[in-house]
């Protein structure tokens, strides 16, 4: 198991590398000149090769790469240049906001997803299999804009139940950042007035974000869950009285959760990075938001700021899900 | 006195994409407590598919019953319920299959199928479900009495770890689990090496011996029939084809079938005989020949074989054929 663990988390340090490198190149290739913006649109040519020098951008590229390493591993993700701001500190401000929207959504997507594909399978073919391949398929094709206007319209507007907006009401105070999770800071201090205001936020945007999720969930666990139990094991596990409940929930679906917990891993990353859309209906303060307001003022350390971030938190949930797999498979322990 | 177990006009179909395959066609066997049984047959001639009938494991749709009974102790298990169903697996009867590798869960230790194997027949039968440190201390003592060494290690090991040997013994660990009283044995030493092909069949001959288990083997081989079972009952496509003692069908097969079968058996006394197989193969179980399933491939096939399908009967005493034109 250590030798697995050990490859698996060299192998992840590889590809952060490898992210870095990229990041690094996309921003100069970029078109736009990150110099001339930090001057200001009325600058002249003496006063944008000044911010080339004050921002480093004339040494030769090599050294601007070394520059960037050292920064990074100190933990500066460097400043924006449109706003002067740390990107550290923007990124501590908006990556908790994106990151406890797409733990929610994961966990309605997990928690739903893998019960009602097991459902489905037990009822192959039946209505209950129908009705969910019709939610799955529906849940991929809509697009999420769309449905989270519609949810909108229904429980904000119509129904007045919920908020259509932000994290908190406006006139509400964010209390000081624990973790920077809304509804685990508000637990740990025990404010639950809190927690039941940061929930009624988050709900409606977590169930669009989670509902492409769980649809694939739903459909790889029925499918896995389907093959699962007509495999030879499941026929001995019969004949020799084991509970059907037991055939069932351990020995079919812990083999259906291997594909599964794939599918959870790559969604994961999908969710962290198309956040945007679902920030922007709901007007989210995530990441998404940011990245796609910096890149579209040219300013790119953010967007490099918030690849490294969305491709480390990737990196990281697969190596859980590769962690996972090394509990769930013996035949993977071995090696 | 009732047989264990008494098979009567069993025919079952299997509704399939391409049409309903009549995979049992009228099979009646009788067996015994205590007795053993060989069958059979040519690969695909519905030999599995009888065991797995025999506990209900066949995958019903598309598997169809069509006819019969299969009594057990008396009670038909082919109108029994689920639950009525799972008192009798690993219980009553129990199975030991063909290929250990997949009939072993890869992702459970040997000690988990075990231990949930013991507590889900403690279940079966409306019992409190023992925990499971006794339910181990059981499966320890199963892997002892197949012979295998170090039970408690092997306990947490998982099915990757295990020779193929080791794996169908803990197999046949756990089919003893429950206390059976008929042990089915689809081909239990098809797929291992044949240096422990011997071993494992001499584990079975042992423990049924000891315990006064009824057996019903299923095998291509007939080596193993003779070393094993003390009555025989040949398949071909779906149907019994002739049933008699091991001795009596081995020295002198009736059936046509049988006697191609058993000339396909190379004949190690006069090795310049070449073993005469039977000409062409299985027929389709969907649009099976008409009358004798065997006639496009018998040598003695008439007329009255195209039409009219033979019906088995004793033409001996404890021998009987189906065949028009067997003789005693
Ligand atoms: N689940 C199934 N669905 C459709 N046909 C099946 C199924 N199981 C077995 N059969 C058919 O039943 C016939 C007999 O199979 P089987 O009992 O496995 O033969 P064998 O004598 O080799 O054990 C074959 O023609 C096979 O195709
Ligand atoms: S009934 Fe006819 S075809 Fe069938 S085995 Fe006998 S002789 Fe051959
Ligand atoms: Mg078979």
């Amino acid at each position: 198991m250590l030798g697995y663990l050990l490859r698996r988390i060299g192998l992840a340090g590889l590809m952060l590398f490898g992210l870095v490198c990229l990041t690094f190149v996309i921003s100069n290739v970029a078109p736009s000149d990150p110099a001339a913006l930090a001057a200001g649109p009325d600058a002249g040519r003496s006063q944008i090769e000044q911010a080339r020098r004050d921002y480093g951008l004339d040494k030769p590229l090599p050294e601007q790469f070394l520059r960037y390493l050292t920064d990074l591993a100190h933990g500066d993700f460097g400043r924006s240049i449109a706003t002067g701001r740390s990107v550290g500190t923007d990124l501590a401000r908006y990556f908790p906001a994106t990151l406890e929207l797409v733990i929610l959504a994961m966990a309605l997507g997990v928690l739903l997803g893998v019960p009602l594909g097991v459902l489905s399978a037990l009822r192959k073919d039946g209505p209950a299999d129908h009705a969910t391949r019709i939610f799955a398929v529906s849940g991929i094709a809509l697009p999420p804009f769309w449905f989270g206007l519609l949810l909108q319209l229904a429980f904000a507007t119509w129904l007045g139940l919920l908020p259509t907006s932000g994290r908190l009401s406006v006139f509400t105070e964010p209390p000081p950042p624990i973790t920077g999770l809304l509804l685990v800071d508000s637990l740990l201090t025990g404010n639950f007035g809190l927690f039941r205001e940061a929930l009624s936020h988050i709900i409606l945007p977590a169930i669009v974000l989670s509902l492409p999720c769980l649809a694939s969930i739903l459909r790889v666990n029925r499918s896995e869950m389907v093959e699962a139990l007509r495999m030879d094991y499941v026929t001995a596990a019969r004949a020799h009285g084991v509970t059907p409940w037991r055939i069932v929930m351990v020995h079919a679906l812990k083999n259906a959760m291997l594909p599964t917990l794939a599918i959870i891993g790559l969604r994961w990353g999908w969710m962290m990075s198309s956040t945007v859309l679902v920030e922007t209906v709901f007007d989210w303060p995530g990441i998404g938001l940011y990245a796609v307001s910096s890149a579209i003022a040219g300013d790119f350390k953010p967007v490099m700021g918030v690849t490294l971030i969305v491709g480390l938190n990737f990196m990281i949930a697969n190596l859980i899900v590769d962690l996972l797999y090394g509990v769930l498979d013996p035949r993977l322990r071995r090696a | 006195m009732t047989a264990l177990l008494e098979i009567a006009d069993y025919r079952l179909a299997f509704d399939t994409f391409d049409g309903t395959a009549q995979v049992l066609d009228g099979i009646d066997l009788t067996l015994e407590a205590g007795g053993t049984l060989g069958i059979v047959g040519e690969t695909g001639c519905g030999k599995s598919v009888l065991a797995r009938s025999l506990m209900a494991l066949n995958p019903m749709p598309p598997a169809r019953v069509v006819s019969g009974q299969i009594r057990f102790r008396g009670s038909d298990i082919l109108g029994m319920s689920d639950r009525e169903m799972r008192r009798l697996r690993g219980r009553a009867i129990s199975m030991v299959f063909q290929d250990p590798a997949s009939y072993l869960n890869p992702l459970l230790a040997i000690g988990t199928q075990m231990e949930d194997a013991i507590r889900g027949q403690d279940a079966a039968v409306g019992e409190r479900q023992r925990p499971r440190a006794a339910a181990r201390a059981r499966a320890a003592e199963l892997l002892a009495a197949v012979g295998l060494p170090e039970p408690a290690r092997l306990l947490d090991s998982h099915p990757h770890q295990l020779s193929g040997g080791m794996r169908q013994r803990v197999l046949i660990a756990m089919a003893l689990a429950g206390d059976p009283v008929l042990l089915v044995a689809d081909e239990p030493t098809t797929a291992l090496d044949v240096t422990v092909q011997a071993q494992v069949l001499a584990l079975i001959a042992r423990l049924v011996a000891e315990r006064g288990l009824a057996l019903m083997l299923i095998t291509h081989d007939l080596g193993v029939v003779a070393a094993a079972c003390a009555r025989v009952a040949v398949m071909y496509a779906g149907t019994v084809v002739e049933e008699a003692a091991t001795a009596d069908l081995l020295s002198r097969p009736l059936h046509p079938y049988a006697r191609g079968l058993i000339a396909a058996v190379p004949d190690l006394d006069h090795p310049e005989r070449r073993p005469q197989g039977i000409a062409g193969s299985i027929p389709s179980l969907i649009t099976p020949p008409r009358g004798c399933r065997f006639h496009p491939r018998c040598p003695v096939a008439t007329e009255r074989c195209r039409s009219e399908k033979p019906l088995r009967r004793e033409i001996l005493p404890g021998r009987s054929i189906a065949c028009h034109h067997a003789t005693p």
